[in-house]
């Protein structure tokens, strides 16, 4: 009787939590962050400056966030998505967070490696004077290609 | 687990631990329920700010001159114009708040602090001007009409209405005035007195004085810039130039900010203001243009020479600079885009860019804020020091010119001794009172401030 009682009380509790937490990833269209298109990145309004100066950018027919803003290997992929995704979720639900947003290290070497892995080649010599540690950066003579925001 | 065959004692126990468990487990579950319950709440919030929703509650007509009832309609900008009451210290500008004990003639409990004491030159260089009597750090647009009011120059030297035209909100009131033309309204208010005038306004600038109140859109409603800049652009070859229908929106950025915040004077018995722009706008330029029509805006008392004063030329420095010539705005920095919920608007918080550098310079310049904030420092500390130097040796050429008088020279002996005073003292007055201390054109300051030099030493040899 106890048992049964104990069965039928902890499964509410657990199904309410799981449907309310079932409801939320829903509503917060949480499945479309696990893919390519970038209308996802543009959920929460934070990335909309981002996103309205991709569509206008060169990259637009090219490359989508994803493109350059994640690694190109599966697990490098998704270890990221959830890394930044856990970074922005804190910081959209909690605030307090600079503004302008700007790009993390971590993030930025990710990017560098996404200009390379296409343009590399007509790139290579001025890369290989200055390999290393101090790379030559796109973005600092390029910053409009992705996006200007 | 509960056994069958066990003492009671056990039983309890066992039955004490199941409870237990179910407590534990109720309250984890009631935790987490909450959790996700309020990140459900957030997430709507942030789709219901995303919605950018704007309510129309008053209708606003081109009569509307409270500030208020603009307010209303669009309270977020309103609540950053309010804003501007704030007084902070830069490093070289700013305001700071300073008591003082309330008067009959002047009930200010608090005032800026006095550059005159600050820097007691300034009172050699005005001799016998109203602003040696009263020279404050300006605070914000929330102030202007109010320290206008008050400030002690009122009762050095009688001021005329024109002084309205950008110490108020006077685009309804030049209206009412002219019958609807705002250029009869501020012809007839530039002739009153300033005490006549000062009945006739109730804002310092608020809303309607750069916005057209139907489409939003900038409109200059001054008639000093509309002549000015027609002025301008004519020696230009550019022939009946409006701003309101040939600007772009980025230059009415700067343009709406350029209606004041320039260099000017009183022509004539009508005290019309003009903006002395027809040779160009750099300081030298309008000094020409001084020399050519002869105006002067008081004789000086130590050393008897006909004195210009210059007055906030912020339009003409920025026009020079860097900034101006990549096509950034005056807006852009001073009230720039800053994001409230999902709506990103212009922050009407009128202030120096040094305050909120974050949105201001770093939406441009990818570098930290203290980078940033010293850059900036550099610049104005380089001019700060040129202009100390500059300022000390017009000081000394107007002792020399007084010591001169007084041994006895004639004034055509020191005639030209007094007019290198003349354009020495516009010239370091064109950086001193340009309210950028050098940031909004490094090289022009600098390059303007050697002149003013160069015309110290040479109205120093003239006396040898």
């Amino acid at each position: 009787m106890m048992r049964g009682i104990a069965a039928v009380l902890a499964g509410l509790l657990s199904g309410a939590l799981s449907g309310v937490g079932a409801y939320t990833f829903l509503y917060a269209r949480g499945a479309s962050y696990l893919t390519d298109n970038p209308a996802a990145c543009a959920n929460c309004h934070v990335m909309n400056d981002n996103y309205n100066a991709w569509e206008r950018s060169s990259h637009r027919a090219v490359a989508v966030c994803n493109d350059c803003h994640t690694p190109h290997d599966f697990i490098g992929k998704y270890a990221t998505k959830a890394l930044n995704g856990y970074h922005h979720s804190m910081a959209f639900t909690l605030g307090g967070f600079h503004e302008p947003i700007a790009i993390t290290p971590r993030n930025r070497a990710i990017a560098e490696a996404a200009c390379r892995r296409c343009h590399g080649d007509i790139v290579q010599a001025i890369d290989r004077v200055h390999a290393g540690q101090n790379m030559t950066s796109c973005i600092r003579c390029h910053p409009s290609v992705g996006h200007l925001e | 687990m509960i056994a069958r065959n066990q003492s009671p004692e056990t039983q309890r126990k066992s039955l004490r631990g199941f409870v237990a468990l179910l407590v534990a487990a109720a309250l984890f579950s009631a935790v987490a329920t909450f959790g996700v319950a309020a990140l459900l709440v957030n997430i709507f919030e942030h789709k219901q700010e995303a919605r950018n929703p704007f309510f129309r509650v008053v209708d606003l007509t081109d009569d509307t001159e409270d500030p208020a009832v603009w307010g209303k309609n669009f309270p977020l900008q309103y609540d950053a114009y309010l804003r501007t009451a704030d007084m902070t210290r830069t490093r070289y500008g700013g305001s700071e708040a300073m008591p003082r004990t309330p008067t009959e003639a002047d009930p200010r409990s608090v005032v800026a602090q006095s550059k005159l004491e600050e820097d007691p030159r300034l009172k050699t260089l005005w001799a016998g001007y109203a602003f040696a009597k009263d020279f404050r750090e300006e605070r914000g647009h929330a102030y202007m009409l109010e320290d206008q009011t008050y400030t002690e120059r009122q009762q050095a030297a009688k001021q005329p209405g024109t002084c309205m035209h950008c110490h108020a909100s006077v685009y309804v009131p030049y209206k009412k005035l002219g019958d609807g033309d705002i250029v009869k309204g501020f012809e007839k208010m530039n002739q009153m007195p300033y005490a006549e005038a000062r009945e006739l306004v109730t804002h310092p600038v608020t809303c309607i004085d750069c916005h057209d109140a139907q489409t939003m859109q900038l409109r200059i409603t001054r008639p000093g810039f509309l002549e000015g800049i027609r002025a301008a652009k004519a020696a230009q070859g550019v022939s009946d130039y409006d701003p309101n229908v040939m600007a772009t929106r980025q230059e009415m950025r700067s343009f709406v900010c350029g209606q004041c915040h320039v260099e000017y004077y009183f022509q004539g018995p009508e005290k019309r203001l003009v903006y002395p722009w027809t040779k160009g706008l750099k300081g030298d330029d309008i000094l020409a243009y001084y020399e050519e029509n002869g105006h002067k805006d008081w004789i000086h008392a130590d050393t008897g020479a006909s004195a210009l004063k210059a007055q906030h030329p912020e339009f003409e420095m920025w026009s020079q600079g860097v900034h101006a010539r990549s096509g950034v705005a005056c807006a852009d920095c001073h009230m720039p885009y800053k994001r409230v919920g999902a709506l990103k608007i212009s922050d009407h918080h009128i202030q120096s860019p040094v305050l909120h550098i974050n949105n201001a310079c770093q939406t441009c310049h990818k570098f930290p804020e203290e980078e940033l904030k010293s850059r900036v420092e550099t610049i104005q500390g380089r001019t700060m020091e040129m202009r100390d130097r500059v300022m000390d040796a017009v000081v000394a050429l107007i002792g020399e010119i007084k010591a001169a008088r007084a041994a006895g020279a004639t004034e055509t002996q020191l005639a030209d001794a007094c007019a290198l005073q003349r354009k020495a003292q516009f010239l370091l007055d064109f950086v001193e009172a340009e309210n950028s201390s050098g940031f909004h054109a490094p090289q022009e300051a600098a390059r303007i401030l050697l002149l003013a030099l160069d015309y110290a030493r040479q109205g120093q040899l003239v006396l040898r």
